[in-house]
This record gives C-alpha cells, structure tokens and sequence, in this order.
C-alpha cells in the first residue's frame, strides 16, 4: 500500500502563482475552468505511449509547481495532436497550455540539445530541414524539378531577413546561437585534427 | 466570359522540396489537370514547424510565418500547402494574428526590421481545400482516368488540416469525411482502421526529442491497419507525416526489429496516378524508404503494370 511516508505530500509553501498568469497570457484564458474530468489524457496518444499525463500537468500548473512542471522531460512528449483540445468540455485548450508551458521551460533554460539544433539550423539556413546536400538537388533534377526551389534555399536574402527577425525577436539569444555555432565550429575543428592525427599513424 | 482561372500562392515548407519533391512535382500535374494556376512564393522560408517553434517562442513563430505571410499578401492571392504543418502554422498565424492586437503588434515590430507589415488579407488554404472546395470532386471525378480498382487505401489524414476544429472549422474532427471522400475519387477502396485518428508521432517536436518515442505512435498505427484486415497503401496530406510512416519503417526494422511494407502515397500523388501520370513522371520511386531500402513500390498491389 502506499503510505504519505512514501508519497511526500505537495509543498505547497513552493507556489508560483505568478506561473498561471504568464501562462494564460499565451495558452488561453480558461484554465481555471479544468474540473479534472480526464478527458484530455483519456484522448491523448503520447499518454497511453510515455508517462506524459496532460490533466496532471494542467493541475501541477494550477496548484503552481512551476518547477516541477518546466523541468519535467515528459513535457516534451505531447505532440501537439490536439485531440484533448477537441474534447475538452471545459475549453481549457490543454494543447496550447502545453505550448505556452514549454515557452516558459525554453525562458528558464529547459531546452533539449536536438530542439537547440534545430532551432539554430531555421536561424541559419531558414529551413529547419534544409537542401543541404547535393544528392537532394539531385533527388529533385530526377524528378523533373529544378534543381534548387524558390524558397529560401537559393535565395541567401530570405535568410538574412530571417536573422534579423531572430535577432529582434530576442530568439538568437534564447536558444544560444552564437555560443551553438562556436561550438559547432570547434567541434568540426578537433575532428578534422583527429583525422589528420589519424593519417600519420 | 471565361471564368478566370483560380490562383494559389504555393507554399512549399522543407519536407516536399528538399526530401519528397515527387510530391512537389505531383501537386503541379494535378493542379495543372484541374487548372489552377500555382504561383512561387519566392524567398519563402520555413513556416516555420509550428510544434517547434510555437513550443520554442511564441512571437519568433508568429513573426517568421508572418513574414512568409506577406509574400502573399504583397500579390494578393490565397495561399496554398501540402502539408499539414505549414498549414498549422500560416492558417493558425493568420487567425491569431487577425484576432490578438498584442501579438499583431509585437510581430510587426519584428517584421519592420525588414520592411515588412502583416496586413491580414489573404487566406490560407490547403491542398485539401484547393482540390476538394476550388476544383470540386466532379471536375476530379472526371480527370480520373485510370482508377485504381480493388486497391485497399487506409488513410492517414494527421493532425492540423483538422484540428483544432473550433478555428479550422472545416470537418467533423471524430468523423471526419471530406479527405476520404477526395481520395475515394480516386477509386481504390476505402479501409477503416481504429487508430486512423491518432497523430503520426512526428508532430510536437517529438520525432526531434525522442524518435524512438515517436516511432511507437507510428508502429501502433500500423498495427491498427493490420489488425483491421491489412492494407495496400496508406494516403496521407502532409510530408512530415509521409516522412514519418515511409521512412518510419526503416527505422521501425532498425530499433524494433518489426517489419512493415506499406506504401506510403501524398493524396497529390494518388490524384496524378489517377488521372493516369505514370509514377515514372513524378518520381514515386524515389521515397526515402525505397532508396534507402534498394526496392520499389509495390507496383502489383498498386495496380501498376510495369
Ligand atoms: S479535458 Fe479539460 S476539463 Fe477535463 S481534465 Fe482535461 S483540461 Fe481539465
Ligand atoms: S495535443 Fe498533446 S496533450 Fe493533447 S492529446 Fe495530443 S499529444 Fe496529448
């Protein structure tokens, strides 16, 4: 059986009501309304896959568990399918609450290594899945396409207009950008060196 | 007087140019068949992934598809997608932006660093609509001139052309009923499956943070089909999704060790096979999946004489 001993009540001294404010400020004014009825999680197809619980997350944020909502890796396994908020008979819109919750995460500086990569590859080639390599012009020449398309992979001017936007917006910033590309950089560094390394071996 | 011909800004995202262009090169044909006129929408970038970078930052995802907005704008048509997620984030953008003063405000700050101004005077379509709303299922019906008979077709409509339906306001989102009718035009039969609904896995920024994870959702969709009597293709109107359930497989044998053989169509793809292009034309051979694996597609369920 489970006993309190094991299951350490909420503290609720470590409240951030602050959290709700900022959350309904993007994610929608009616979360307030959840009555914890399940819907949501009963809808939702990363909570039967992971141990990602929608209503838990919504209720954590009501009783203002800031950290322990941001924090949470789980938090980055709803894919935003937005059945829960189909069915939600309170309109709480759980699916933009997650959003707006991952917003702050990413603020407070809860941000995965492979969003970090991609994020920087739309500052950096304005495509997070760009044409990258010669075989996918190639793919679109056999196909009987041009070999680069109109959008901003042939177009560098579309790019800097993008790094201005990020630039701005704050976004570089946020995700790290520079220190990311120095990284990066250093990175491909040590590994040609390596090789070289290798070679004379 | 002849009735103009309708016109679509094209908006292509990443997935359909840079790793599926037999879609891209599909989605002309057929447009073309049906004449309608497709516009490049030149120096469009990203849209950008909206479960990424809307879970990222709000207001850098709103100005970037904004941004891509205004090239539209600037020459006065609708715009029109393919795929699921740059229609979620221009359509969603678009409503958002029309509709929150503070958002239109603090995007236009960012677009004025580049000359630019959301003004809110187009809409945003998706293929979808173009075919099943602008062409309409009888002028398709007639174009379709080698059906595929007897080819058993699950489909997989995905998330955001549908929801969330209190903005998209297109189709019931439980019965949904508008995309199987498009590719029912097509002739080949209809299969439902349980799962039919659920999302691909891809969305959300999962197949990026786990795509183990991301694979299960695709796994127990296949599972569905299977158990549902099994399947000869899966039709779907988005890229990311295609990427997710054609190479998905791939990656399914590699960190499950399950194999799966389905072929996986963009609905454009399933419209120019109908309206009797060979895949030859559009390069359906050349799906991540099959070059990755060294096959083909499996032309004799296709009903495909090679
Ligand atoms: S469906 Fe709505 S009301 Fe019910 S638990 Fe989920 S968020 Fe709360
Ligand atoms: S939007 Fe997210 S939380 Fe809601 S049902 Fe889909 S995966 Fe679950």
């Amino acid at each position: 059986m489970t006993t309190t001993e094991e299951k350490p009540a909420i503290d609720i001294d470590d409240v951030d009501l602050e959290f709700i404010e900022i959350i309904k400020k993007t994610g929608g004014p009616n979360i307030h309304n959840c009555y914890q009825c399940g819907t949501c999680s009963g809808s939702c197809p990363a909570g039967a896959l992971t141990n990602f619980l929608v209503r838990n997350t919504i209720r954590k944020a009501l009783l203002g568990l800031k950290e322990e909502v941001i924090s949470s890796p789980d938090l980055w396994y709803c894919t935003t399918c937005y059945a829960c908020t189909d069915r939600c008979p309170q309109d709480v819109k759980p699916t933009d609450v997650i959003k707006a919750i991952r917003n702050i995460a990413v603020a407070e500086g809860y941000m995965l290594g492979s969003h970090q990569k991609v994020a920087a590859k739309v500052v950096e080639a304005a495509h997070a899945v760009p044409l990258d390599k010669e075989s996918w012009q190639n793919l679109r020449v056999k196909v009987g396409l041009e070999p680069v398309p109109p959008n901003a992979s042939g177009n560098p001017w579309a790019v800097d207009e993008i790094r201005k936007i990020t630039k701005k917006s704050g976004f570089e910033k946020l995700i790290g950008y520079r220190e990311f590309v120095k990284a990066q950089k250093e990175k491909a560094k040590k590994k040609a060196e390596e090789k070289k390394a290798q070679k004379k071996e | 007087m002849a009735k103009k011909r309708p016109a679509f800004y094209h908006f292509l995202g990443c997935v359909t140019p840079h790793r599926y262009p037999s879609v891209e090169r599909a989605t002309n044909l057929v447009f073309e068949d049906l004449d309608m006129d497709l516009l490049d929408m030149v120096g469009a970038t990203c849209c950008p992934a909206p479960g990424v970078f809307g879970s990222f930052d709000r207001v850098t995802w709103a100005s970037i598809a904004a941004r891509n907005l205004t090239i539209a704008e600037q020459g006065g048509h609708p715009i029109t997608t393919g795929c699921n997620g740059c229609f979620a984030s221009l359509f969603d953008s678009n409503y958002e932006l029309k509709h929150d003063e503070e958002l239109r405000k603090a995007v236009n700050e960012n677009l004025a660093e580049i000359g630019r101004e959301f003004k809110g005077s187009i809409e945003v379509t998706h293929y979808v609509d173009a075919l099943f709303d602008t062409a309409g299922l009888s002028k398709i019906r007639k174009h379709v001139t080698h059906p595929l008979k007897g080819v058993r077709m699950a489909l997989h409509p995905g998330c955001h052309w549908l929801r969330p339906s209190a903005i998209k306001k297109k189709d019931n989102s439980e019965r949904p009923h508008i995309f199987r009718e498009l590719c029912e035009t097509s002739g080949a039969t209809y299969v439902p499956y349980k799962d039919e609904l659920i999302c691909c896995g891809a969305g959300g920024a999962v197949r990026t943070a786990d795509l183990e994870v991301s694979l299960r959702f695709t796994k127990q969709k296949f599972e569905s089909i299977i158990a549902a009597g099994g399947a000869d293709m899966i039709v779907t109107p988005c890229p990311f999704c295609l990427l997710q359930l054609d190479l998905g497989q791939v990656e399914i044998s590699k960190l499950f060790g399950v194999d799966f053989n389905f072929d996986i169509l963009h609905v454009s793809e399933l419209l120019a096979l109908a309206f009797g292009h060979s895949p030859n034309e559009f390069g359906l051979a050349t799906h991540l999946q099959y070059l990755q694996r060294k096959s083909q597609p499996n032309w004799g369920r296709l009903g495909i004489e090679t």
